[in-house]
């Protein structure tokens, strides 16, 4: 439906809300133009695109204004092109809890990553570590409710907090290694560790997740424009 | 639909809670509010809404439905009639982006404004006023409400601020939707807010104010102490 260059994403390779829309993007094979954008020097496509938050990932569609917020991009997305992987369920129920558990993921779950990278000391470290292990235990029982016994999150494939969750990996597996630590562990989210290796090699995202280079680099630069907090 | 349950547990202060009802007047969905004691929250809360514990929780047939916005749009994919998001995909993304953008936004300001000093607070509603200007620029002068003619999903999302920002200026002595800068704010949650449907569970403005005062008031002591 939607041709080349009709549809362009303004992103950054590091970052997993962009990630997430390009996951959305592969799944429903609608062709894009992205355009990648350098978060240290934004560019005035960006900055007249997303005047309010002056964030990644932007999408524009044709000569419509931009949209802006990652799951907002997406459901809008799944809205222009609904018979190809759909990524919402249809059953209203389904759609608000899948909804919750992404703001859960986004609001609650995530930022905690960037709350370690800011907390000095080891005490405050380990309580960070402490509550982001209680979170993967709240999503380890979320994925047996919503895989009912299947592979993903979306059943038998990849729904929509597969890629709510999934741009994350790469940004998890980075904050285990520096924090010495398991966000996803055997023995207790079983089901997430399987999840991550499958979700991993997705053709859809597997070409999208960004290196442990990107990583590094753009921890560096979080590092120094915001830098963790004096103890 | 004959046959359905609706329960709507919530607090008679929350604007979150209002807007649902909100939402749900508007379709003509009949239902069961509940009110919650939040310093003594009932089994029924915390069986519903385990991992926040909060209001507004919406329960259909036995199915609890958390978070205000989700709960609007379940309401608006489950009772078909009157639509409250728009039909244009584009459209319905513009309504959710706003609704977001005052929750990410404006509402944690208004928290953070009851913990500061007197000189962080005029800084903290400096960037509120900035938030609502930003809102005011999405504005369109030929339309009484966001879509249009006929009341909406961002209506009912952002009209709130229409009643709690006038209550705030007054308990917190600051300034917060300003005629002069937003006129167009300005109007639009007053002809929302006019609206019988919307009107009606409006809960008493002295009460509201009363209740909020208080509880500013012990806050401020807890923290010259």
């Amino acid at each position: 439906m939607a041709k080349k260059s009709e549809i362009k994403l303004i992103g950054t390779v590091a970052s997993p809300f962009v990630n997430r829309v390009q996951f959305v993007l592969n799944l429903k094979s609608i062709e894009y133009e992205y355009i990648e954008e350098n978060l240290a020097c934004k560019s005035e496509l960006l900055l007249t695109s997303n005047p309010v938050h002056k964030k990644v990932p932007v999408l524009i569609h044709a000569n419509k204004p931009p949209i802006c917020e990652s799951l907002i991009i997406i459901e809008y997305l799944d809205e222009i092109k609904p018979d190809v992987h759909r990524i919402l369920p249809s059953d209203p129920l389904e759609r608000a809890d899948n909804r919750f558990w992404a703001n859960y993921i986004d609001n609650k779950f995530f930022p905690l990553y960037e709350e370690m990278r800011v907390t000095p000391g080891k005490e405050g470290k380990d309580a960070i570590k402490k509550r982001i292990i209680e979170g993967s235990v709240l999503l380890e029982e979320a994925f047996i409710k919503f895989s009912r016994g299947k592979t993903y999150f979306g059943g038998d494939d990849v729904g929509y907090l597969d890629v709510v969750l999934g741009c994350f990996i790469a940004w998890t597996k980075f904050t285990e290694k520096n924090n010495e630590f398991k966000v996803f562990d055997e023995v207790r989210t079983p089901r997430l560790v399987e999840w991550v290796k499958r979700i991993w090699s997705h053709e859809a995202v597997k070409d999208v997740i960004p290196g442990n280079e990107v990583l590094v680099n753009f921890y560096m630069m979080l590092q120094k424009y915001r830098p963790p907090r004096a103890v | 639909m004959a046959g359905d349950k609706v329960k709507l547990l919530g607090f008679w202060g929350s604007p979150f809670a209002l807007r649902v009802e909100w939402a749900l007047r508007l379709k003509g969905v009949e239902y069961e509010y509940v009110e919650e004691d939040l310093s003594n929250k009932s089994p029924m809360l915390l069986q519903y809404n385990p991992l926040y514990k909060k209001v507004p929780v919406l329960v259909h047939n036995g199915k609890p439905i958390m978070e205000s916005l989700v709960i609007i749009e379940y309401i608006d994919e489950t009772w078909k009639n009157r639509p409250l998001l728009p039909i244009d995909p584009f459209e319905r993304a513009t309504s959710r982006f706003w609704a977001k953008f005052v929750d990410d936004k404006f509402v944690p300001l208004i928290i953070k404004m009851s913990s500061s000093t007197r000189e962080q607070k005029d800084k903290v509603a400096e960037e509120a006023r900035e938030v609502l200007k930003t809102l005011e620029s999405s504005l369109n002068q030929n339309k009484p409400f966001y879509g249009g003619k006929i009341l909406g999903f961002m209506d009912i999302a952002v009209a709130w601020i229409g009643i709690w920002a006038p209550m705030l200026e007054k308990i917190i002595d600051i300034k917060l939707l300003d005629e002069e800068y937003m006129p167009l704010l300005n109007t639009w949650f007053r002809d929302v807010l006019e609206v019988l449907v919307i009107k009606e569970c409006i809960p008493p403005l002295d009460k509201l104010l009363a209740h909020y005062k208080d509880y500013y008031d012990r806050f401020m002591a807890t923290k010259s102490n």
